[in-house]
């Protein structure tokens, strides 16, 4: 007997979205209040496991092609790229910058090269959540 | 700067060996080592002039400055001596095995590259001035003495001789190190000679016996004294030229010469003099009662050599009594030094030639059992005749040098009967009495190796090969030793002049300031009222007799078991088996009795530290108020974490754990780590699905139903570590000493870092280093897992892991 998903999927569409918002939300927060690039992360991979479980793990592969080996190493080379940065300008390994620009729809905002590291966390958080529940998920 | 580099030359023609051994083979490749000891020996010689007149030669290579670490070749009587018998009978030992060892059917290369290797390390030993080259040299004798011994290495009873020396030997230079290093600390030099400048000073100090034990050990091990002799025999193993060479003539010799050149540093310890004359004596009486049990003709000699070198022990030790006593050179005492070194030279040049005789009687006749020899006399006559003089020369005989030493030697054991001191008035009337049976029975064993062997009758169906004597060139070291061992006996006074006196004057600097000092002159007459000419007559007469009865009582040595060699091999089975036996009582193999270990000595360890230092502390003082909220959740915790232990099902522990996560989550939400909060929640839920993930797959005969087992000592080791934790959380809240460095952080977070958020700062910003890692752990997680999970995949696949 095929059971009949249509509820779990409908709400599915929704809710991702709010779990991805509030993920990003989180993650841009961070430095702030609390969040950052790890729980950030976790949302994330969060939904997209909701995805998995009302579509299935082939279908959300489809949905979204991201090959999350590749995005662990992006998220490392991003983070140690950024702590490497520094030495660039004649100071301390790890040493951040930061300072506040008028951006535009913004107003005053601080941009931080912390941020830069955070998103290297998150996507590695990602990535490594991802690899191992489908990998796991996966296994016969 | 030459000398050193002369130490070296051996071991820089070996280099060479196996180059000339596979490229010029018709040539047997002894012919080009040969020139090497020969050219040293004669380079040595020319020093003898200025050495005999009392002088000496240094040269140093600096190896380790900064250490004080550097070759120093120091050249004096007892040195030179020492390299003229090592470069000496070893071109003799080279010559011979140039006829000896077949150039088509041997590992020629191997062979001559050890023994250069060999003489390296010898002349090493005998010149070195710096104790860590002295050592260095010592243990490469003990390895290319291994090698050497092992050089028919595909023979069970070869490599069985090899360890047992190495085993023994080596043990010696390890405590011998010891000593080394005590005495470098003692006197806070290297040096030899600046040791022995300092000597008065370090008599008093602490380590000064155990600094003389451990070179005791050292010298005893190497020497072959007892209870150490049983390497020696089983060393017979090597080829023929090796026995000679190192087990007779030199390496064996290295404890004696230990001895000698630390004489002038330990002589003023009674320790040493009893020591080494009583173990010396001691050996000299074993040594020569074993021999005549031996059925094998290396055998008869490895036991004889085990005497000898016993006897030369002794004198060494009586050598050294001579620094108790104002007027030495006035008593009979100062025979010893000179008799020692005598009959090292005496002891070289028969021992050498008696093995030479009995590696050809082996290689001509095929064996070298004693009871199948017999009636080689007529067959074999120049073997016959050196053989003879040289065991006559080992028993005592006159007119050979071995008469001569032996004669010093009873004299000198009859010197410590009138010697007051040390107690050898009670006990000194004993070391002539067993200096007396040894020599008789060296007086046996030397008539039985020759006549039991050339003379008697003829059994030629009882020789694997029809006996006939030895080519030329096979004769030429033995003849020639042979003939030295009578010229000595005519001419020994001016031996004494070149090579003992200036040896004398080395070993007893305390006595003579120069070797023209030494005024021992050596007569083959003593007259007819010294006691030792009474003693040898007796020697000879008993000696006569017993050999006369020898097959009468001869069996009688059955009934003497070989205690030590079984305690040998007891000894190395025991360490063995019994080392396994003793591991495999404690490594299990269940990671549940290591985590018992771990848990014990982690209780035993933090629990005693706080008994021993009286370091437990409570204080109250600085306590926050415990809210109704804390207590709630704390009864949560509680209820949980003792729901996964009694709990029948996995599944309850499972929900369990995941309730105490939770609580820990709320306890982060009270106590205001939103972060920590978050974190906990996504994380704890994360492992609870992996938990009934693994739980899900579990085989269905694990996921029968029951209780945790109780077990007492389980109970005991986990409330130990908790309560041993509860009080280190106590005492280390008890005694907070510094201020917390978070006030640093709060004041800067946002002035130095531009944030709000402390947690996050502090792990992107003010210690990213430690994130950046663990981000790299995460990874490192990611790949085990798919790695674990798809290699299995294709291991299933393919029928071979290999595939």
């Amino acid at each position: 007997m095929k059971t009949n998903d249509v509820m779990l999927q409908t709400v599915t569409k929704v809710v991702t979205f709010i779990i991805l918002m509030f993920a990003v939300h989180i993650f841009f927060a961070g430095h702030y209040t609390p969040g950052g690039g790890f729980v950030g992360g976790l949302l994330t991979a969060s939904a997209i496991v909701l995805l998995m479980l009302a579509f299935g793990i082939q279908k959300v592969k489809k949905i979204v092609p991201v090959n999350y080996v590749v995005m662990t190493s992006v998220g490392l080379l991003l983070a140690i790229a950024t702590a490497a940065a520094s030495i660039l300008f004649d100071v301390p390994f790890f040493t951040h910058a930061y300072d506040y620009f008028d951006l535009p729809l913004f107003g005053k905002t601080s941009l931080h090269s912390a941020m830069l590291f955070d998103a290297g966390v998150y996507l590695v958080v990602v990535g490594v959540t991802m690899t191992i529940i489908q990998t796991i998920g996966e296994d016969e | 700067m030459s000398l050193v580099l002369l130490i070296f030359l051996p071991i820089i023609a070996a280099l060479f060996i196996p180059l000339l051994f596979k490229k010029i083979g018709q040539i047997h490749t002894g012919w080009f080592v040969l020139l090497v000891p020969a050219a040293l020996f004669i380079y040595y010689s020319t020093l003898l002039p200025s050495i005999a007149e009392g002088g000496n030669r240094v040269s140093e290579l600096q190896w380790i400055p900064s250490l004080d670490i550097a070759f120093i070749a120091y050249i004096d009587g007892l040195s030179l001596l020492f390299s003229l018998l090592i470069t000496g009978i070893g071109a003799l030992v080279v010559l011979y095995s140039i006829f000896y060892l077949d150039k088509y059917r041997e590992q020629l290369h191997n062979f001559y590259v050890y023994l250069l290797m060999f003489m390296t390390a010898m002349l090493g030993v005998v010149q070195s001035d710096h104790l860590i080259s002295l050592y260095l040299f010592w243990e490469l004798t003990s390895i290319s003495s291994f090698l050497l011994i092992g050089y028919w290495y595909t023979r069970d009873r070869s490599r069985f001789g090899a360890l047992k020396s190495m085993m023994i030997t080596v043990f010696g230079g390890l405590m011998m190190l010891g000593g080394f290093v005590l005495l470098g600390i003692m006197g806070n030099t290297y040096s030899i000679r600046e040791l022995i400048s300092q000597a008065p000073e370090l008599v008093g100090h602490d380590f000064f016996v155990w600094a003389l034990v451990l070179i005791l050990l050292g010298a005893f091990t190497k020497s072959a004294q007892f209870p150490f002799y049983i390497w020696l025999p089983d060393a017979m193993e090597a080829p023929t030229p090796v026995s000679a060479y190192l087990h007779s003539a030199t390496m064996v010799k290295a404890g004696l010469y230990l001895v000698a050149r630390f004489t002038p540093i330990f002589a003023a310890s009674g320790t040493w003099v009893w020591l080494v004359t009583g173990i010396g004596l001691f050996t000299m009486l074993w040594g020569s009662f074993f021999a005549l049990k031996q059925k094998d003709l290396k055998g008869i000699l490895a036991f004889s050599t085990v005497s000898q070198l016993g006897l030369i022990m002794s004198l060494l030790g009586v050598s050294a009594a001579g620094f108790h006593v104002e007027n030495a050179t006035e008593i009979a005492l100062n025979y010893a030094g000179f008799a020692a070194i005598f009959h090292l030279i005496n002891h070289a040049v028969f021992k050498g030639s008696l093995f030479m005789i009995a590696g050809i009687v082996d290689h001509e006749t095929g064996t070298r059992d004693i009871r199948k020899l017999g009636g080689l006399m007529s067959l074999m006559p120049i073997s016959f005749t050196v053989a003879m003089i040289g065991a006559f020369s080992m028993a005592g005989l006159p007119p050979f040098g071995g008469f001569l030493s032996k004669e010093m030697f009873l004299t000198g054991m009859v010197a410590l009967t009138e010697f007051d001191l040390l107690s050898m008035d009670v006990w000194g009337i004993m070391f002539p009495v067993i200096a007396w049976i040894g020599s008789v029975f060296t007086f046996i064993y030397s008539f039985y190796f020759v006549f039991h062997t050339f003379a008697g009758k003829h059994k030629p169906e009882e020789l694997p090969k029809p006996a006939h004597e030895a080519p030329k060139g096979m004769l030429i070291s033995p003849v020639f030793l042979a003939i030295l061992a009578v010229v000595i006996f005519f001419i020994p006074n001016i031996v004494g002049e070149w090579l003992v006196k200036p040896a004398v004057a080395a070993i007893q600097p305390f006595m003579y300031d120069s070797p023209a000092a030494v005024d021992v002159h050596v007569a083959a007459w003593h007259g007819y009222i010294t006691p030792e000419l009474w003693m040898t007559i007796g020697i000879f007469a008993v000696g006569g007799l017993m050999f006369w009865s020898l097959r009468k009582w001869q069996h009688l040595y059955e009934r003497f078991p070989n205690t030590l060699n079984s305690l040998y091999d007891k000894g190395m089975f025991l360490s063995d088996t019994g080392a396994n036996r003793f591991s495999r009582t404690y490594m299990t193999g269940f990671i549940r009795s290591y985590l018992v270990y771990m848990f014990s000595f982690l209780v035993i360890i933090v629990l005693g530290t706080f008994v021993l230092n009286d370091a437990f502390a409570i204080d109250m003082n600085n306590l926050a108020p415990v809210g109704l909220y804390e207590i709630v959740i704390m009864l949560a915790l509680l209820g949980s974490t003792l729901t996964i232990l009694f709990s029948k099902s996995r599944l309850t522990a499972i929900i369990a754990l995941g309730a105490v996560g939770y609580s820990v989550a709320l306890f982060f939400v009270i106590f205001r780590a939103p972060d920590l909060a978050l974190t906990q929640l996504v994380i704890e839920t994360i492992s609870v699905a992996l938990f009934l993930l693994a739980f899900y797959h579990l085989p269905q005969i694990s996921r029968k139903e029951e209780r945790m087992r109780f077990r007492f000592g389980n109970a005991v080791i986990a409330f130990g570590v908790g309560v041993t934790m509860t009080l280190v959380a106590l005492a280390a809240h008890s005694g907070k000493a510094l201020p917390s460095i978070s006030e640093f952080y709060k004041e800067t977070v946002y002035t130095e870092a531009g944030g709000g958020n402390i947690v996050n700062v502090i792990l992107v910003d003010y210690r990213g280093f430690d994130t950046l890692f663990e981000i790299g752990v995460l990874g490192i997680a990611g790949i085990g897992i798919i790695t674990l999970i798809k290699l299995r995949l294709a291991k299933k696949e393919g029928q071979h892991e290999n595939k």
